[in-house]
């Protein structure tokens, strides 16, 4: 039986790319999740590095295995360095998107159906602070606040939610106006069943791939702060402070300290934002033929 | 015998779509001659106004002319390449679309949207084209031409919009002009006035006139011959006095007792039962057999377009209407 | 359209007050004063001298009257480190950041729309789909990192191009301009090349689905009916539509690319407002962190201030309502 959900998943499934970014997406998430088993080192340790290894390139041997992507300056294996950078740069997209998205939600949810007073004050904050860009936000929230994985997560969340609010609203007013609302007024259903059984489905869509770019895009921020030297501290690093690490090895040619963390950072990235391009076409109902 | 000015001669659009191949139009043979008006009559989806697109040749991909002839003074359009038929569109043929807020550029002033036209075939001077876009907004009745010529599209009312839209269609007189369904968007008191206006603009100029509708009423008032279009095939066909006045086909039937006018008072309106097919994987066969309450077995064949009943008029069917009708 | 502009016009200057109530704030209510203004190596009697100097021992609003005056004055007070007028600081180091900007935001028109307009209008051949592909990368590649790795293989492995640093500077117009020498691009080349990535990207995406959009309206189907050629039809018709919305993107985007030079400045080491900002944030010299947003914030508003009158002034529609009331 066709069912709509099954349609939108042979949608998805139609385009190459799609598919490419699905598979690539789900094994960067696997080597996240696994990151602790399957890496050769833990790159934390202390007790297992040894300044020694110090700057090795790609695929020096050591007489615990080889250091397939070289080492950094404090003898770290690149490898399991990724892995767990990886982790914790999916972490902290994965989980401020998560909180700006209910935050945002709700928001934009209360200002589509209360209207009057309360939807001009949210619609005002979130459209100045969407006017001005999310870098230099987050970069002064985080002068201020200081360094560590919750403010960074506080200062992503702040600078995300807006999106999601103004999405919402929009998709809430549009429904809102719908005849079926009217009638389940007229029928006297509670405000909150109105909202969550017939507002809230018809706002998903675009939700969801408005979710889905801002991870890459909150993953994106995050990276650039750490190289900033301004979000996770050093004992959390994240892929962002294994390529700042690496700066200033760069210009004596030792480019693997930043360049295997940026590749990694690359490809989760661009299978986060493959499966979003799908997503939205998928999801259009403008597109539907 | 004169030869018509325009010819279309078994012409067949279909579109290639993921879901199947969709017989746009099936068959369709008409001729025009300069100063008359034809009537192209038909639901959405019938075919009709695709029938216009084929012969201006604006048919987009997925779909294409895939069979027939189009005979302008003896050239087939159907076969001239891209540039030529570029040369011919807007020039000896030109189209008339139906929403005039759509069809005109929101972003460029009237007078670039007319002169544009003008250079596009000619090398004039551009004051020479602007003296010639004036005078054809006084053709059709705009006042303060000057005025107009400098504004844009969305100053403009709709009926308003239509007439600078039909200006434009006989700047560079035309020999055929194709309007689809040009007053469907509009008032019916300017519904009136541009109907009048086409009407004599046409005697004026000696072109021919192709008029795209699904109002039967449009119709009877001013083209002289009607071609009736169901499922993308052209199903009757004949002078207009004739078509309305004794349909032969149970289609055209149908469609003249829906008209809420010629039903007797206090009666139920009378509607044709069932639905249009779709045009995807047509079945062979008639394509109104679902609907016709005279279908027989006969009708699993597709009849071909056989003259009938008074002269000129010519029907597709197994079973046409021979009595005349109450 | 005059009445428009003043409309505006008074609009920002409220935003501007806003604003500049949100920083005092921010500054004087919220973080600790003394802190952020005070040295923080001042002894006890230096700053209780400066506390009193700086009046935060008076009330609220008159502190936020005191620092709109200076503000309006300009002086934003003085830079910890360079003692020196914070303000004063920020505005030296600002033609290098527009220049950078204005060379990444040229980069990526030039390159973006007729790129985005073919991949609009070839959408299935190779050439579009490999647009495409590489606008994809195009965003989702970090700043930062391909900054890196620029420098890695054109300064490092090739050695064609300096890999910090800005070219020497002439004068134009009174203020210093690096991109008349030829010394002066191989410096601005790969920095304003790295902080164009993000916005030719996002240009070419949205010309591509504004032609393809535009390509569906009737008034193309309209055009081609009157003859015109295919080279009038996009050129004239399509690009004067879609263009319309890219300016006021690109306008917006502006603000944007000044507030990304931050990364680009810090990487390349290029003496812009976003370095300044950067080494001040790890210095703790926070009137300096004071003066760049509020000058940030003045921008932002000029630019949109700009953009909206400009909008209008391309979209006949928007124009005439307006004048209409």
């Amino acid at each position: 039986m066709e069912t709509p959900f099954r349609r939108m998943l042979s949608d998805f499934l139609s385009s190459p790319t799609a598919v490419f970014g699905l598979v690539l997406l789900a094994a960067i998430l696997t080597v996240a999740i696994a990151a602790p088993f399957i890496s050769p080192q833990n790159p934390y340790d202390l007790a297992q590095l040894d300044v020694m290894d110090g700057r090795l390139p790609p695929g020096a041997k050591t007489d615990g295995g080889t250091f397939w992507l070289g080492t950094d300056d404090q003898g770290r294996d690149m490898l399991s360095a990724i892995f767990y950078g990886l982790r914790i740069s999916l972490t902290v997209g994965v989980v401020s998107t998560v909180v700006a998205l209910a935050l945002g939600l709700a928001l934009g949810l209360a200002a589509a159906y209360l209207g009057g007073r309360t939807e001009t004050v949210i619609m005002r904050i979130a459209d100045i602070q969407l006017s001005f860009p999310a870098i230099l936000i987050a970069l002064i929230l985080l002068a201020v606040l200081g360094q560590g994985m919750l403010k960074i997560i506080a200062a992503l969340v702040t600078v995300q939610w807006a999106y999601y609010a103004r999405t919402v609203r929009s998709a809430a007013l549009v429904e809102k106006r719908k005849e079926y609302i009217e009638a389940a007024r007229c029928l006297a259903l509670p405000p909150s069943r109105i909202v969550f059984r017939h507002l809230l489905p018809n706002c998903l869509p675009p939700l969801i791939v408005v979710a889905t770019v801002q991870v890459a895009a909150a993953i994106a921020l995050e990276a650039t702060l750490s190289f900033l030297g301004l979000g996770l501290p050093i004992t959390e690093p994240s892929l962002g402070l294994l390529i700042a690490n690496g700066y200033q090895y760069l210009l004596s040619g030792k480019y693997w300290i930043s360049f295997f963390p940026g590749v990694a950072l690359l490809l989760t990235i661009v299978s986060i934002n493959l499966v979003a391009d799908q997503l939205r076409d998928v999801l259009n109902p403008r597109l539907q033929r | 015998m004169t030869e018509a000015l325009l010819s279309v001669d078994r012409l067949r659009t279909y579109f290639f779509t993921k879901a199947g191949v969709c017989k746009a139009v099936d068959d369709a043979s008409f001729a025009v001659d300069g100063g008359e008006v034809l009537g192209l009559v038909g639901e959405s989806g019938s075919g009709k106004s695709m029938t216009g697109y084929s012969i201006m040749g604006l048919v987009d991909p997925p779909g294409r002319v895939v069979g027939g002839r189009i005979l302008l003074a003896g050239r087939d359009l159907a076969a001239l390449p891209a540039e030529e038929m570029r040369q011919l569109r807007g020039n000896r043929i030109a189209m008339i679309f139906q929403d005039p807020m759509m069809t005109l550029n929101p972003v460029l002033r009237i007078d670039t949207q007319m002169v544009e036209t003008i250079l596009a075939h000619e090398k004039i001077p551009r004051a020479a084209a602007l003296d010639r876009a004036r005078a054809a907004l006084v053709q059709v009745g705009i006042p303060s031409p000057d005025a107009r010529l400098k504004a844009y599209p969305h100053q403009f009312s709709g009926g308003m919009r239509q007439r600078v839209a039909i200006a434009i269609a006989l700047l560079n007189r035309p020999d055929v002009i194709i309007a689809d369904e040009p007053t469907t968007a509009l008032d019916v008191t300017i519904q009136g006035q541009i109907l009048y206006e086409m009407q004599k603009l046409t005697r004026e100029t000696g072109a021919a006139l192709i008029w795209i509708t699904h109002d039967l009423s449009v119709i009877a008032g001013l083209a002289d011959r009607v071609c009736v279009m169901y499922a993308g095939r052209i199903v009757e066909q004949g002078s207009t006095a004739d078509v309305l006045r004794e349909p032969r086909h149970p289609y055209t039937r149908g469609l003249l007792d829906s008209v809420p006018g010629n039903a007797p008072a206090r009666e139920k309106l009378k509607q044709i039962s069932g639905m249009t097919p779709s045009l995807i994987e047509l079945p062979p066969g008639c394509a109104f057999r679902s609907r016709c309450p005279y279908a027989t077995a006969e009708c699993e064949e597709t009849p071909e377009m056989r003259p009938y009943g008074a002269i000129g008029q010519s029907i597709r069917c197994f079973h046409p209407l021979s009595a005349p009708t109450p | 359209m005059s009445v428009f502009i003043v409309r505006r016009s008074l609009q920002a200057v409220l935003v501007l007050f806003v604003m500049s109530m949100l920083v005092f704030i921010g500054v004087y209510a919220i973080g600790n004063p003394i802190d952020i203004l005070i040295n923080p190596l001042a002894d006890q009697q230096e700053r209780e001298h400066a506390i009193a100097a700086l009046g935060l021992d008076r009330p609220m609003w008159t502190q936020y009257l005191a620092f709109l005056a200076g503000a309006l004055r300009g002086d934003l007070g003085n830079s910890f480190v360079h003692n020196t007028s914070a303000l004063r600081l920020i505005l030296e180091r600002m033609p290098a950041t527009l220049e950078l900007a204005i060379a990444a935001m040229v980069i990526a028109i030039v390159l973006g729309i007729p790129l985005g307009l073919w991949a609009g209008l070839k959408p299935n051949t190779a050439a579009g789909r490999t647009i495409m592909a590489g606008s994809i990368l195009g965003f989702s590649l970090p700043t930062f990192w391909v900054g890196l790795m620029l420098i890695m293989v054109f300064s490092v492995m090739l050695g064609w191009l300096p890999s910090n640093g800005r070219g020497p500077t002439t004068l134009l117009f009174g203020v210093p301009v690096s991109f008349l020498s030829l010394e002066g691009w191989r410096h601005l080349i790969l920095p304003a090349t790295n902080l164009a990535l993000f916005k030719l990207a996002l240009l070419i995406r949205l010309t591509r689905a504004g032609t393809r959009e535009a390509l569906l309206q009737d008034y193309v189907k309209f055009a081609r009916a009157k003859g015109l050629t295919n080279a009038r039809v996009i050129g004239v018709h399509v690009l004067r539509n879609i263009l319309i919305p890219i300016v006021t993107v690109i306008g917006l985007e502006f603000g944007s690319v000044i507030a990304f030079a931050i990364v680009t400045e810090t990487v390349f080491a290029w003496p812009g407002m976003g370095k300044l900002l950067i080494d001040s944030i790890n210095l703790l010299d926070r009137p300096i962190i004071v003066a760049y947003l509020l000058v940030i914030v003045f921008m932002f508003i000029v630019i949109n201030l700009l953009v909206d009158i400009l909008y209008s002034a391309l979209d006949p529609r928007v124009r005439l309502s307006e004048a209409k009331g």
